[in-house]
C-alpha cells in the first residue's frame, strides 16, 4: 500500500466516515456496532472504518469515487460510546442513507451491515447489537403475514397465552404414529402442536404421509373438543419449489398454519413463503435454528434483538424468543426488550432492556413470540407474568413426558395456564403465589396434581452466558 | 398401569373451559379487570351444538363504556334467564388492539 499523492492511495477512514456533528435523518438506517479493535488502534478510526466497510468504502481510494455524490450515499459513524463494565471495546453508532438499500429486502440490508465489515483485519470482533428500521423502509416490507389480532381472531384464542407443544422424539417417528401423538395432544387441550425443526421429509416419515396424518388428528381432536387447532406442518425444504410446493398442498388439505425454519433456510425463501401465507390466508410459525451460532458470544456475531426483526420485516406470525426460565439461554431484561420489539408498534429506546434506538413499526402487524424448551407446569406462573397474553408456550417434554400420556399432560398444562390467568386477572402477584394459585387448581384437577408431583424438581439455573451489559460507569 | 388414569376429552369452549365453573365472587372479579383494562363488555350466547361457530348470537349491544360490574352482571344474567340452556359468554373489546382482550364463558349451556 503505497502512500502516493494525488487521489490514489490509502486515506484514514476517519476523515470522511467520522461525523461526530451529524445529526441522523429519520429516514436514516441506524446501526449500533459493539467493536472490539486491535491492540493500538484508535476509537475513531475504527469506527470509521467499520462504517466505511459497511457501506460504500473499500481500503483504498478509487477515481469512480468521483462520478458519484460521495457524500451523500456514505455510512456515517457518528457517536462512541463506552461498553458498561468492559474495556476491551465500545459501541459505534453508524447511520446509512436509506438509499443503499434495495426496498423490502432485510437481504440486502444484511448483506452490508454484516457483509464484508465482520471479516475486517482491524477489528478483533464485531457485533451488530441493534437496528433502527425508519418507518420510511419497514412501510416497503410486508411483514407478518397475519400478525397476533388476526390469527386470534382465527382461532378464536383470546384473553390468555396460546399453548403449543413440538412433537418428540424429533426424529424416527413413522407418519401415522406421529399423527397419534399430535391427536392426543390437542385432544387434551393445547392450541398447536409443532413439527419438530429437524423435520422436513426424511426416509422414516415422507412430507406427504406427515400432512395427512396430522391434519386427520388435527380435526378429529377439534370435533371433540369444540375448539380450534392448528399444527405446523414444516415446509422447510431443500429448494423453494418444493417449499411452495408443501405449502400448496398444506393449504390443500385445510391445514390453517405452516412453518419455516428462517436463518437456515434462508431470509429470500422465508420473505417469499411470508408473501404466499398472506395470498393463501395461512398462519406461519418461524422457528430460528443456526441463532445461537450467531447471537450466543456477547462480542461478535448479531444479537438477537436485530434477527427478530428482520423476521419481522421479512414476515412471520410467531417467532421463538426463548423462555428466560427454561434449558436455553435467555436473561429476562433483554428477552422483555427483543419481545417488545417483536410485538408492539413502538418501542423506546431503553437501555436496559437492550433496546439502542426508538423503533416504530406503524402499522405493521406484530408477531407471536413463542417460549419453548425445558418449560414445565411450575413454570406457568413466571411465564405468563414475564410473556403475557400474547405470546405462545410450548410445553416438549413438559406434555409428552406426562406419566399418564400427552392427553392428560395436556390437560395439566392447560389448567395450570387457566389458573395462572385467572389469579393474574384477580390482580394477584403470581409468580410470588405461584405454587398456591397451582395447588388450589390441582385440587380439581388430577392431572394437575401428578404433573406438579412429576417436575417439581427440575430447574435451570446455569449463568447466562451473553448478558445485558451492566449500567453505565 | 393402574396408578395411570384414562383422559375422557369433553366439548370445550376456550378460556376458562378447563377451570370448575366459576362463583359468582370470581365471576365478579374477572368482570372487574375486564372493566379496569378499559376494555367494552359485550355479551354473546349460543346453543352448544353451535358453540364451535365464531358467531354466537349478540345480545342487545356491547355496553360501550360501561364501568359498573353490576350492570353487566345483571344483564348477564338477563341474557342467561331468556336462554337457559345456552352458553353465555361475555367479551371485552379491546378497541385499541382491534380484538378481543378477553373472552369467556360464564353460564354453561345444557
Amino acid at each position: 500500500m503505497s502512500e502516493k499523492k494525488f487521489s490514489a492511495g490509502v486515506k484514514a477512514y476517519r476523515q470522511n466516515y467520522w461525523m461526530p456533528d451529524y445529526v441522523p435523518l429519520d429516514t436514516d438506517i441506524l446501526a449500533c456496532f459493539k467493536i472490539t479493535p486491535q491492540a493500538g488502534v484508535d476509537r475513531e478510526e475504527v469506527a470509521a472504518a467499520v462504517a466505511a466497510e459497511s457501506s460504500t468504502g473499500t481500503w483504498t481510494t478509487v477515481w469512480t469515487d468521483l462520478l458519484t455524490d460521495m457524500d451523500y450515499y456514505k455510512g456515517r459513524a457518528y457517536r462512541i460510546e463506552d461498553v458498561p463494565g468492559d474495556d476491551t471495546c465500545f459501541y459505534a453508532f453508524v447511520a446509512y442513507p436509506i438509499d443503499l438499500f434495495e426496498e423490502g429486502s432485510v437481504v440486502n440490508v444484511f448483506t452490508s451491515l454484516v457483509g464484508n465489515v465482520f471479516g475486517f483485519k482491524a477489528l478483533r470482533a464485531l457485533r451488530l447489537e441493534d437496528v433502527r428500521f425508519p418507518i420510511a423502509y419497514v412501510k416497503t416490507c410486508g411483514g407478518p403475514p397475519n400478525g397476533i389480532q388476526v390469527e386470534r381472531d382465527k382461532m378464536n384464542k383470546y384473553g390468555r397465552p396460546l399453548l403449543g407443544c413440538t412433537i418428540k422424539p424429533k426424529l424416527g417417528l413413522s407418519a401415522k404414529n406421529y399423527g397419534r401423538a399430535v391427536y392426543e395432544v390437542l385432544r387434551g387441550g393445547l392450541d398447536f402442536t409443532k413439527d419438530d425443526e429437524n423435520i422436513n421429509s426424511q426416509p422414516f416419515m415422507r412430507w406427504r404421509d406427515r400432512f395427512l396424518f396430522v391434519q386427520d388428528a388435527t380435526l378429529s381432536a377439534q370435533a371433540e373438543t369444540g375448539e380450534r387447532k392448528g399444527h405446523y406442518l414444516n415446509v422447510t425444504a431443500p429448494t423453494f419449489e418444493q417449499m411452495i410446493e408443501r405449502a400448496e398442498y398444506a393449504k390443500e388439505i385445510g391445514a390453517v398454519i405452516i412453518m419455516h425454519d428462517y436463518i437456515t433456510g434462508g431470509f429470500t425463501a422465508n420473505t417469499s413463503l411470508a408473501n404466499w401465507c398472506r395470498k393463501n390466508g395461512l398462519l406461519l410459525h418461524i422457528h430460528r435454528a443456526m441463532h445461537a451460532v450467531i447471537d450466543r458470544n456477547p462480542h461478535h456475531g448479531i444479537h438477537f434483538r436485530v434477527l427478530a426483526k428482520v423476521l419481522r420485516l421479512s414476515g412471520g406470525d410467531h417467532l421463538h424468543s426463548g423462555t428466560v426460565v427454561g434449558k436455553l439461554e435467555g436473561d429476562r431484561a433483554p428477552t422483555l426488550g427483543f419481545v417488545d420489539l417483536m410485538r408492539e408498534s413502538f418501542i423506546p429506546e431503553d437501555r436496559s432492556r437492550g433496546v439502542f434506538f426508538d423503533q416504530d413499526w406503524g402499522s405493521m402487524p406484530g408477531v407471536f413470540p413463542v417460549a419453548s424448551g425445558g418449560i414445565h407446569v411450575w413454570h406457568m406462573p413466571a411465564l405468563v407474568n414475564i410473556f403475557g397474553d400474547d405470546s405462545i408456550l410450548q410445553f416438549g417434554g413438559g406434555t409428552l413426558g406426562y406419566p399418564w400420556g400427552n392427553a392428560a399432560g395436556a390437560a395439566a398444562n392447560r389448567v395450570a395456564l387457566e389458573a395462572c390467568v385467572e389469579a393474574r386477572n384477580e390482580g394477584r402477584e403470581i409468580e410470588k403465589e405461584g405454587k398456591e394459585i397451582l395447588a388450589h387448581a390441582a385440587k380439581d384437577s388430577p392431572e394437575l396434581k401428578i404433573a406438579m408431583e412429576t417436575w417439581k424438581e427440575i430447574k435451570f439455573e446455569f449463568d447466562t452466558v451473553d448478558k445485558l451489559d451492566v449500567v453505565n460507569r | 398401569m393402574a396408578d395411570i388414569q384414562d383422559y375422557n376429552s369433553t366439548p370445550k369452549y376456550e378460556t376458562f373451559s378447563y377451570l370448575p365453573a366459576m362463583s359468582p365472587e370470581k365471576m365478579r372479579r374477572q368482570i372487574a379487570y375486564i372493566v379496569s383494562k378499559g376494555w367494552n363488555p359485550g355479551i354473546e350466547h349460543v346453543e352448544p351444538a353451535r358453540a364451535f361457530s365464531y358467531y354466537w348470537y349478540m345480545w342487545k349491544l356491547p355496553m360501550f363504556g360501561e364501568q359498573s360490574v353490576d350492570t353487566i352482571i345483571t344483564e348477564l344474567e338477563a341474557c342467561h334467564r331468556a336462554h337457559p340452556n345456552n352458553h353465555v359468554r361475555l367479551i371485552g373489546y379491546d378497541n385499541y388492539s382491534q380484538s378481543q382482550g378477553s373472552s369467556f364463558v360464564v353460564f354453561r349451556g345444557r
